[in-house]
């Protein structure tokens, strides 16, 4: 098989493995333990570096346009600059790519390593749905969680932000004045733009982790390619999607204060 | 243990009664072909398996003995021929399976993250086949006391070693209360003891559950310990079927020499 018709295999694959987990969602109620334990997985294995990498995206964003915005007396603006840096586009993309690497290279190993010992064939013999019971728990964890941690990453990014703001000597710009600012700058729409982002990286990293797992034959070596290109393919589909998503919304005007 | 348990409990009666319900199958394969690439694994195979015997399958490694067992249990589909489950045609499109088939894996294929009753409950649990826990309970126990591991529900199954393992396998496939249970391997790495341990277990399951077994296997002492017929595979062909006596007195040189050494040693009163 040529490259191209394996390109579009895969993604019929993989688009086909979406459909399926979302008609499965139907299950969901019945199996919500299965989807409360992954959601707590994905929790427990992301926020704690979570909060470190968002403090620190949020000071470096306030150190590169801090002192640039002072120079023209602009410093009062930084608020809003930092929190639509992070709401719209870092807070979504870091997020993505830490669960991206965290939990979905785990979702992809534990997935690979039943199908190459004959856990998913055993399923099957026992008439048990493999993408209801494994995928549809994972993938609906998945995009619930990934928008709660978006936000919570803004959240500890914008103060990192404003710790950097105030105390940095070449910005100096006090708690009250920074917040005041996000608060003149920020709508709802932005927050939303950041959130419909985070669902649509969590469906991407989800259904391509654990499609990689299934399709995984062979032997242990195999699990570990396996875990290493689910995770490659995940960074890359989420800063292609990121592009276009933005581009969409550009194109409908979707919380955009100008035209582009 | 009878697996027609009298169960009290009257509001999923359908679901229960059908599980209740045990009718071992008979099989037929007809000019069964598949190839993976090049190879050409099974070759216009033509074999009748008939209801509650139980079947083994022996071949050396290669021959196809695995792919045969897929296809029966449904994971592959052939590229040509027919497999019938009581006179139905299985890859027919309006067929629906209405028997329970059960497979014990070479590799146990228990699930790490469950416990062993855990495990041996999953069929039970996500069939809603009874709406009470207490009737699962005692499926799990009455099984788990079948395959002699009384007392270990609770344990996780990586703790398990090999035979323990592979008698959790086959605790799961009985609780299915199966019209068939396929085995792949059952006795492949283990040692003698405890493959002779498994022998028995497959031996002693028609004391309690009626169903037809095909045990698949490279090990000539166990096919001559437990079949009731011997089927001999070799590149993806059946060379012969008959019950252990027939066999062993088969003129066929590649049956001689496969079953040479068990014959050896029946003949020289040694205790396999």
């Amino acid at each position: 098989m040529n490259g191209v018709t394996a390109f579009f295999q895969t993604t019929g694959e993989i688009v086909r493995l979406l459909v399926e987990s979302i008609y499965w969602c139907k299950a969901a109620v019945t199996n919500r333990s299965k989807v409360l334990q992954q959601m707590a997985e994905i929790g427990n294995n992301t926020i704690p570096p979570l909060v470190l990498i968002s403090i620190f995206i949020g000071g470096g964003l306030a150190l590169n346009s801090g002192p640039t915005f002072a120079l023209f007396g602009l410093e009062a603006q930084i608020g809003g600059v930092v929190a639509i840096g992070l709401i719209r586009e870092l807070g979504p993309i870091m997020s993505s790519i830490l669960v991206a690497g965290r939990v979905g290279s785990a979702m992809t190993a534990e997935l690979a390593s039943m199908s190459v010992y004959q856990e998913i064939d055993a399923l099957k013999t026992m008439d048990i749905n493999p993408v209801r019971f494994l995928v549809m728990p994972r993938f609906i964890a998945t995009i619930l969680t990934l928008p709660i941690l978006v936000v919570f990453s803004d959240v500890i990014g914008v103060f990192g932000g404003s710790v950097v703001a105030m105390l940095n000597h070449k910005i100096n710009v006090p708690f009250a004045v920074y917040y005041q600012n996000i608060q003149e700058t920020i709508l709802f729409v932005d927050v939303l733009n950041g959130l419909i982002k985070a669902l649509v990286f969590g469906i991407i990293i989800s259904i391509v982790c654990c499609y990689v797992g299934l399709k995984t034959k062979g032997g242990p070596r195999e699990i570990g390619v396996a875990v290493t290109r689910s995770v490659v393919l995940s960074f890359i589909l989420i800063v292609l999607f990121d592009y276009f998503v933005t581009r969409f919304f550009v194109l409908i005007g979707f919380g955009y204060r100008f035209s582009v | 243990m009878n697996m027609r348990t009298e169960n009290k409990d009257r509001t999923n009666i359908s679901l229960e009664s059908n599980y209740l319900q045990n009718s071992p199958v008979g099989i037929k394969i007809i000019k069964l072909n598949k190839f993976f690439g090049n190879n050409h694994v099974l070759n216009d195979l033509d074999l009748e398996i008939f209801p509650s015997e139980t079947l083994v399958i022996i071949g050396k490694s290669g021959t196809g003995k695995s792919v045969l067992l897929r296809h029966i249990i449904g994971l592959e589909k052939p590229d040509s021929g027919k497999i019938y489950i009581n006179g139905k045609d299985v890859n027919d499109p309006n067929f629906r399976m209405k028997h329970r088939l059960a497979m014990v894996f070479q590799s146990s294929a228990l699930f790490n993250s469950l416990t062993v009753a855990e495990n041996v409950a999953l069929y039970l649990k996500e069939h809603a086949v009874f709406e009470v826990d207490s009737s699962i309970k005692k499926v799990v126990s009455d099984t788990l006391s079948i395959v002699g591991l009384e007392g270990k529900e609770d344990v996780m199954s990586p703790q398990l070693s090999g035979g323990m393992r592979k008698r959790v396998a086959i605790a799961r496939a009985l609780a299915m209360n199966p019209d068939l249970i396929l085995f792949d391997e059952p006795t492949s790495e283990l040692d003698p003891m405890i493959a002779r341990t498994i022998s028995d277990v497959i031996l002693n399951l028609r004391k309690h559950v009626e169903v037809t077994q095909i045990i698949v296997t490279h090990d000539i002492d166990l096919a001559f310990y437990i079949a009731d017929r011997i089927a001999v595979l070799d590149e993806g062909q059946i060379l012969e079927v008959g019950t252990p006596k027939e066999i062993s007195r088969s003129n066929n040189s590649l049956i001689k020499d496969f079953t040479a050494t068990h014959l050896e040693r029946e003949e020289g009163g040694t205790q396999v």
